[in-house]
């Protein structure tokens, strides 16, 4: 076989690849007919496909099954947490913004427990009272934080009291008064005028 | 098949890992044939094919679901069958037990002349005769042999699981078969 050519070797492999094109299928039947060696050679490698083919399949474990599903890691709550909170950013983002946000305004409304003012002319500040003389007419909005307001005068505008009473009988207010005094009126008087500002805002802005 | 597969795909992608032990019960039978004639004996074989099933469910989700599934869970199990005849050391001794069998060294499995005295254990003799040449292909020929001639994969699909050129798994190929056969020659 040592004088044979290399290739008819290759073109045995190709042919129990079924990858052989019809030139070399018939130029190896020809060579096989010529060269017993070869012919050998063929065989042997039939034989060879076939032996292996004679692998009996070998059982599968019984319980290997359940072997695997027994050691599939467990579906942790966790995982399930973490998954959910992948599937909603939205939600999730909003519950943080109102947390901090309402944890910035708890905490603002607790540390400001200082009086203040909102600053006007013609207004008389007593302790932590704050005066609107008679005769006198405050235009503007007044906010009075951690104290009380005595309306003798005339207000031109809204008054809110933080933390305190309004005080007036006979008084002229051209605008709304409030009086605030726990956490969640607080809040909701943020909310509000919150809202208040973007409208004010959005009207303004239409104005012009 | 392929529908349901996918189905069971899903479901174990949404949590359901009971809908898993269909996708094992399916396959569990190739995967097993692969690991034992690539590491030779029943028990590596059978951790093999665990830890294929776990790596596969761990990373289904890296599964593209548009290919086939069968070769992507081959080539977890080849992967790993790799790995672990690459830790081994070559342990071939002729006292040595032959992997696979009990009380069975090399010694026994040289050829005698003695005429077996049943057509079954002659039938036995033959499989642990086929699993010991198998056994004895260099690693890189007895993948491809395995794949091609145990599971009767197309060379196509070989060369997708062993992540290698077609002309790179027929050289391999023809090279197993021509080894295989000096081996069996030989005997």
């Amino acid at each position: 076989m040592g004088t044979c050519p290399e290739y008819i070797v290759e073109h045995m492999h190709n042919y129990l690849d079924g990858d052989i094109s019809r030139e070399h299928e018939q130029e190896l039947k020809k060579h096989l007919q010529e060269c017993s060696a070869c012919q050998q050679h063929m065989h042997e490698l039939s034989d060879t496909i076939a032996f292996v083919k004679s692998a009996a399949q070998v059982e599968t474990p019984k319980n290997l099954e359940a072997m695997i599903m027994a050691q599939l890691p467990k579906p942790k709550t966790r995982f399930g947490v973490q998954k959910w909170l992948r599937q909603h950013p939205f939600l999730i983002a909003a519950a943080v913004f109102c947390l901090f946000m309402s944890a910035a305004l708890f905490s603002h409304f607790n540390d400001d427990q200082q009086f203040s003012v909102t600053k006007q002319p013609n207004l008389v500040v007593d302790g932590q009272t704050v005066i609107v003389p008679k005769g006198e007419v405050v235009k503007g909005d007044i906010v009075v934080r951690n104290g009380d307001i005595v309306v003798e005068g005339e207000v031109d505008g809204n008054i809110t009291v933080i933390n305190g009473r309004y005080m007036a009988s006979t008084a002229m207010v051209s605008g709304q008064i409030d009086e605030i005094n726990e956490s969640f009126e607080w809040l909701w008087y943020k909310v509000k005028t919150l809202v208040n500002d973007v409208f004010t805002l959005d009207t303004t802005i239409d104005d012009e | 098949m392929d529908a349901l597969l996918n189905k069971r795909i899903k479901q174990v992608l949404k949590g359901d890992q009971n809908a898993f032990a269909d996708i094992v019960s399916l396959y569990q039978s190739r995967l097993y044939q692969v690991c034992y004639r690539m590491l030779g004996n029943k028990q590596e074989a059978e951790d093999i094919t665990q830890e294929a099933f776990v790596r596969a469910y761990i990373n289904l989700h890296t599964f593209d679901q548009k290919r086939k599934f069968s070769t992507w869970l081959y080539r977890i199990a080849t992967n790993l069958c790799i790995d672990r005849i690459r830790k081994k050391k070559p342990d071939y001794y002729l006292d040595a037990e032959v992997a696979g069998t009990e009380g069975l060294n090399m010694y026994s499995q040289i050829a005698t002349n003695e005429p077996l005295p049943v057509e079954q254990v002659e039938e036995m003799e033959l499989q642990e005769r086929v699993h010991y040449e198998i056994s004895r292909l260099p690693e890189k020929y007895r993948m491809i042999i395995v794949l091609k001639y145990i599971e009767e994969l197309s060379l196509q699909e070989i060369s997708e699981i062993v992540d290698m050129p077609i002309g790179t798994v027929k050289t391999r190929l023809h090279r197993g078969r021509e080894a295989l056969r000096k081996q069996l020659k030989n005997l």
